[in-house]
């Protein structure tokens, strides 16, 4: 059985190599063009005249097109028709293409891209929150409000009320591979493309849209991305479109990737906030009362936000059962670039916004934030054991917008870590360390998470599959999840190969392609292998039942008696090797090809109301983080870090691991040393890895135990497994409250740290300076 | 247009028609077809693109994006696809990398895997270091450095050696001293070849290891030319010891002088380790990070702190200056037309140099401060006092007020933080991406703290502490 095995991700071997094939690495056609974008150099303006005539005559250049070359100008957004390939008229932010060029090469497109003259009328910018909501520049009527009880009422009650603002920095994916499309004209006004996207049909159907063509004259493919983690589910949209016009145009092949200044620059980051909060407090440290503000900066278009602004109001309590509880969410229109997808999609916003609120519980009550965080927790789920029957019904507690929690196992998984990781010790030792250290402190973090699994606008939760057997046995799989690092196609091919019983080996793993599997969903969410490891199990046991019942006649049982093992096939006191099956299967006129689909049971969400159960099901982790701080500069390191991550029954151990450690390095690196820095004018000033520092080797914890929860899932997911790509990013956070406790020790506990992310030196060293009293 | 020869995973390539400041990254990509070499940033900061390139001193890794072809001449390159066996056969720490899940994404592999291999052959075990260059944003490292962990005792293939014999070899037969010479690109022999050239081209760019030059081409896109290629100048190549004083010539390698200076001066060989990657200091020269006068160099405030002397040289003259004297204002250097550095000069010996890198990230970043400080303590007292720094003006700079307010003065933590006000009167650091005026200031001043308890030997080293 293939399921469960720690096997290598799909192309390891390829990888290592250099002969893993990414977009720019395909061979192209003679006479293939290369675009770029010229941009806006300014936030906020009418574009009063383009010069491009040094532009038209810079050597290699084939062709300059403004908004003006267009009847009606492409649109690039995914949600609303707000984003115009080019400006039409009014720029709103630094980083806007304004023009495309189209030359014979990559760096002759670059060199024109820059001789653009273009001047404007500039107008007023609206770059920050405050500023946004002062103008009221947002998108949507109105804030969306959650209340469940009477949040005022329960703080105004509390023997103690904590209050305060958090400063949340928003986060560059810094995937490896930038932003590339490749579009090859077909016959008739067809178009192939190859696009570096998590959202091959989003791609499909722009590129239909601009050309007036019905989807089904598209075609997009993509074998492999080098990384997403978000930032390729929309924001590829705006390459292959323009690829698309100038191949139409023209009739070449056309090729554009952004230099990684260019992708920095145009491209959206995670979702920076500012969260106010209020909660009211018993003398454990219980919330009584919550009251929590999301300022969510979304950029100048809408984008994928609105969804991640509800991500983030729907992990606002995160793993704490919050019986009064308002949540308030603005999403805020500002002269930036549009903020998109990014690993979480928001939760993460919500999740440490409340854990840092715990922190502060915790420190304003001299307690353990543990131990606070223990107070806080939904109740222990009998039910989240594996093996026991289900809750009972009524009994159950639920979410601000109404979910029941039904699988809750956080007290048992935060207990094992608790004593594994040596929590309680260490934090003794920590304390005695400090005492005696004057210019270096040590601090230890305990977070857990609990994070929503289902993409919460309900529809998209479906997937698709197309498996063919051959007739030698061999089998060819498509599904229409992407694979951008995770290992999506070797879990998949795990699932492919333990229906039919045969070696995964055996299973071609293939591209994704919008012309075998149509109406695909983004890979995001985390869905990924429970979405599309459905839909392919559903078409393998399809051709399996075919075969199945064809012998069964054959040798007069039923097809419950036919058995697939080991790649046999059993079958009335005979087997046959597969190969033989799909052969005799073929020569008898039995399809060997089948589709098959899977859409996400039970879920149903009100958006607007803030009620219903938006997730399947929760996946849950903690970690214990250990830092050091130095008080003289604020430098920082992680020391250790100790993990128990619960994915279900694991499809794959090692690759879940694969996910969780990355996760929580890149987590921390949100949270610490990855800073995006705008000027007053509105420009990116850390667009390249010169500025925007992501966490390198040695910045991962020097000891890093990783450990897997060893329950199912309560749900009937694929082999009971569970969704592992976002939830361990927020094990991140561990390390940024642990930070949070080195500063603490700085102090005469009277003064909380109040820690804005990220945690960079100089923001760890003005919190030093604070809770000394030394402002 | 220049002519120039080099092995390409064993195989001598010849090329007659190359623009001097073409990239090997974009011509193995584009004109070879070997695209297992990635552009990840073009700017020589996430390893994407890493290759080893061996010579008659060894093998090292460098970053392609940074490299022109011209640099190449008679040294032989290894690509990813030259990694494995000439049978197929995986090299061992690509056999770990897939045994031990080193690769996501797969996009940063190929560079992982050459600093890898290049660390595996140089018999490196420091791999924080070895891939303090190769960024992934998948992994999180540990399954890498799993992998090279395992990998580390295994034998080196055959093949690995191949490119040290080759290039011996072929450095006689095929490259011959100044061939292919032109106007655009000059590759001098000698000091004195460049010091002509260079009195007749005064406009031209001179490029050592082109890791600042290079983001000239690739990503303000300028043209260049006229150039002159100074890696194979050999009388700039020296780190030699004469009396009490050390003389380094400008065309030393911060890598070279890293391992060199290290049992001398240890403390700023470790700011020289993190001054950059190793495939940045494999390429990067001191004289290079001296006359490009970036306030933000690593190398100057160490030196500056440690008294050296700058020696420069234009057509047969010859003159030297206090390093700190050489630094004018923003990007503004004591240099005439056709004049470059030769070298400096600094005392062998400095028992109390120290020097303070503060960065967003340990490795592989931009300095927001650098502080050196190097004092002489007579009966516990500051006889003299040498303290620079970098990030703090628009110069490496050194700080007079301080030093004055700290010499004569008894070495107290009294006495120090009654000069710390000093400060204000040496510097008025700005605000930018790395960092706040008020928190370079305030983080330089608590660096002469962190030198007295240095001093002192208490514990102030984060990266010491072990958890």
């Amino acid at each position: 059985m293939s399921i469960a095995k720690p096997l290598p991700h799909d192309t390891a071997a390829l990888q290592v190599t250099g002969e893993a094939r990414y977009v720019d690495d395909i061979p192209t056609p003679a006479g293939t063009l290369h675009l770029a974008f010229g941009l806006s150099t300014v936030a906020h303006g009418e574009i009063l005249s383009m010069d491009l005539a040094a532009v038209r005559a810079a050597p290699g250049v084939v062709m300059v097109l403004t908004a003006a070359d267009f009847d009606t100008v492409p649109d690039c957004s995914p949600s609303a028709a707000d984003e115009p390939l080019l400006a039409t008229g009014t720029v709103h932010f630094v980083g806007q293409p304004v023009f495309l060029v189209v030359a014979e090469s990559h760096l002759a497109a670059r060199k024109a891209a820059r001789l653009g003259r273009i001047a404007y009328r500039e107008r007023p910018a609206i770059l920050t929150v405050e500023e946004a909501l002062a103008a009221n520049s947002r998108f949507e009527t109105g804030p969306v409000v959650w209340t469940r009880g009477a949040p005022a009422a329960a703080i105004a009650a509390a023997p103690q009320v904590i209050e305060g603002s958090f400063a949340l920095g928003g986060q560059e994916h810094f995937y490896l591979e930038g932003q590339v499309s490749l579009v090859l004209p077909q016959e008739g006004g067809d178009m192939q493309v190859h696009a570096s996207t998590q959202h091959p049909t989003e791609i499909q159907h722009k590129v239909a849209h601009a050309l007036h063509l019905p989807m089904s004259a598209v075609k997009v493919e993509v074998r492999r991305m080098g990384g997403g983690f978000g930032g390729k589910e929309s924001q590829g949209n705006w390459l292959a479109v323009a690829c698309a016009v100038a191949a139409a145009r023209t009739g070449r092949p056309c090729k554009m990737r952004y230099d990684r200044d260019d992708d920095m620059v145009i491209t959206g980051k995670r979702h920076d906030f500012r969260m106010d909060y209020r909660v009211g407090v018993d003398a454990e440290g219980r919330i009584l009362g919550a009251e929590f503000l999301q300022l969510c900066r979304c950029g100048w278009s809408q984008d994928l936000s609105l969804a991640i602004a509800d991500r983030a109001m729907l992990h606002a309590e995160n793993a704490y059962h919050l019986p009064n509880v308002r949540i308030e969410s603005h999403r805020l229109k500002t002269n930036t670039t549009s903020a998109t997808a990014y690993r979480g999609f928001g939760g993460p916003q919500g999740v440490v916004t409340i854990e840092r609120v715990i922190d502060e519980i915790a420190f304003r009550l001299g307690l353990d934030p543990l131990a606070v965080r223990k107070a806080n927790y939904y109740a222990d789920c009998p039910a989240a054991l594996p093996g026991t029957p289900a809750t009972t019904k009524g009994a159950a507690q639920t979410t601000p917008y109404g979910q029941e929690i039904e699988d809750f196992i956080l007290h048992s998984l935060t207990a094992r870590l608790e004593a594994s990781s040596g929590y309680q010790a260490r934090r003794a030792a920590i304390a005695d360390w400090n005492a005696g250290s004057p210019v270096l402190k040590r601090g230890i973090a305990l977070t857990p998470v609990k994070f929503g699994i289902s993409f919460t606008l309900t529809f998209l939760n479906q997937a698709g599959a197309l498996v063919h057997v051959y007739q030698d046995g061999s089998i060819r799989m498509n599904h229409g999840g992407t694979e951008m690092g995770q290992g999506l196609f070797r879990k998949v091919a795990q699932v492919a190969a333990a229906s039919f019983g045969v070696d995964v080996g055996q299973v071609k793993i293939t591209a994704t392609d919008t012309s075998k599997v149509p109406n695909t969903s983004a890979t995001a969410a985390s869905s990924g292998s429970d979405l599309n490891g459905m839909a392919v199990k559903a078409a393998c046991d399809t051709i399996r039942g075919r075969m199945a019942e064809f012998l069964a006649e054959r040798h007069q049982v039923t097809p419950a008696e036919v058995f697939f093992d080991e790649g046999r096939v059993f079958v009335g006191g005979a087997d046959y090797s597969f190969a033989e099956v799909a052969t005799m299967c073929y020569q008898n006129r039995i399809s060997l090809s089948a589709t098959g689909f899977y859409k996400t049971p039970k879920i149903v969400w009100d958006r607007i109301k803030g009620q219903g159960r938006p997730f399947y099901y929760f996946a849950y982790g903690a970690a214990v983080t250990e830092v050091v701080i130095d008080t003289l500069t604020g430098e920082n390191r992680i020391l250790r870090a100790d993990i128990l991550h619960d994915c279900g029954a694991s499809l794959n151990p090692a690759l879940d691991r694969g996910q969780i450690e990355g996760a929580y390095v890149q987590g921390a690196g949100w949270l610490t040393t990855e800073e995006l820095v705008w000027d007053a004018k509105g420009r990116l000033t850390t667009h390249a890895p010169s500025t925007y520092k992501i966490p390198a080797c040695s910045d991962r914890p020097r000891i890093f135990n990783v450990d897997l929860w060893d329950g199912g899932n309560v749900e009937d997911t694929i082999y009971r497994s569970k969704a592992v790509g976002e939830p361990p990013f927020m094990l991140g956070i561990s390390a940024f409250l642990a930070l949070s406790d080195a500063v603490a020790a700085c102090g005469d506990g009277t003064v909380y740290p109040a820690l804005d992310a990220p945690a960079t030196p100089e923001r760890v060293l003005a919190a030093v300076r604070r809770v000394r009293g030394d402002v | 247009m220049t002519e120039i020869a080099f092995l390409l995973n064993g195989t001598p390539v010849t090329l007659s028609t190359v623009p001097p400041t073409r990239t090997l990254l974009d011509w193995l990509r584009e004109e070879r077809g070997l695209t297992g070499t990635k552009e990840g940033c073009n700017e020589g900061d996430c390893g994407a693109c890493t290759v080893m390139v061996t010579d008659a001193d060894g093998s090292r890794a460098f970053n392609a994006c940074l490299l022109f072809l011209p640099q190449l001449h008679g040294k032989a390159v290894r690509t990813v696809e030259g990694i494995a066996g000439p049978d197929g056969r995986l090299h061992p720490v690509q056999a770990a990398m897939v045994e031990h899940h080193g690769s996501q994404c797969g996009f940063c592999t190929p560079g992982f895997i050459v600093s890898m291999a290049v660390g595996h052959l140089n018999g490196r075990t420091d791999h924080d270091d070895v891939l303090a260059g190769n960024l992934c944003r998948c992994t999180g490292y540990a399954p890498i450095i799993r992998a090279a962990e395992a990998a580390a005792d295994a034998p080196v293939p055959d093949w690995m050696h191949a490119d040290r014999s080759a290039v011996a070899a072929f450095s006689l037969a095929q490259v011959s001293r100044g061939s292919g010479q032109s106007p655009e690109a000059f590759r001098p022999a000698t000091s004195d070849e460049l010091a002509d050239w260079y009195l007749a081209h005064p406009d031209a760019t001179l490029i050592a290891g082109a890791t600042d030059v290079g983001l000239w081409v690739t990503k303000q896109l300028r043209d260049l030319a006229p150039v002159a290629f100074l890696n194979g100048v050999a009388d700039l190549q020296h780190i030699e010891r004469r009396g009490e004083m050390l003389a380094i010539g400008a065309g030393v390698t911060i890598e070279r002088l890293r391992e060199e200076i290290a049992p001398l001066h240890p403390d700023f060989a470790e700011l020289l380790r993190r001054y950059a990657s190793v495939p940045v200091r494999n390429a990067a020269t001191i004289g290079g990070n001296i006359a490009n006068g970036s306030p933000i160099g690593d190398g100057p405030p160490a030196l500056i702190a440690l008294g050296a002397t700058l020696h420069l040289r234009r057509g047969d003259d010859i003159r030297k200056l206090p390093l700190e004297d050489f630094f004018l204002d923003y990007r503004k250097q004591d240099r005439q037309p056709g004049e470059f550095v030769l070298g400096v000069t600094l005392p062998a010996s400095a028992p109390a140099l120290r020097c303070y890198k503060l960065s967003k990230r340990f490795d592989q970043d931009i300095s927001a401060v650098c502080g050196c400080f190097n004092i002489a303590l007579e009966g516990g007292v500051v006889r003299a006092a040498r303290i620079a720094f970098g990030g703090m003006a628009g110069i490496p700079k050194r700080a007079a007020a301080v030093e004055a307010a700290l010499t004569g003065q008894p070495w107290t933590e009294a006495a120090v933080r009654a000069a710390l006000p000093a400060f204000a009167a040496d510097f008025t650091p700005m605000t930018d991406m790395r960092a706040s005026a008020a928190y370079r200031l305030e983080a330089a001043r608590n660096m002469l703290l962190r030198y007295h308890h240095d001093l002192a030997g208490a514990p102030v080293r984060l990266l010491e502490v072990q958890p």
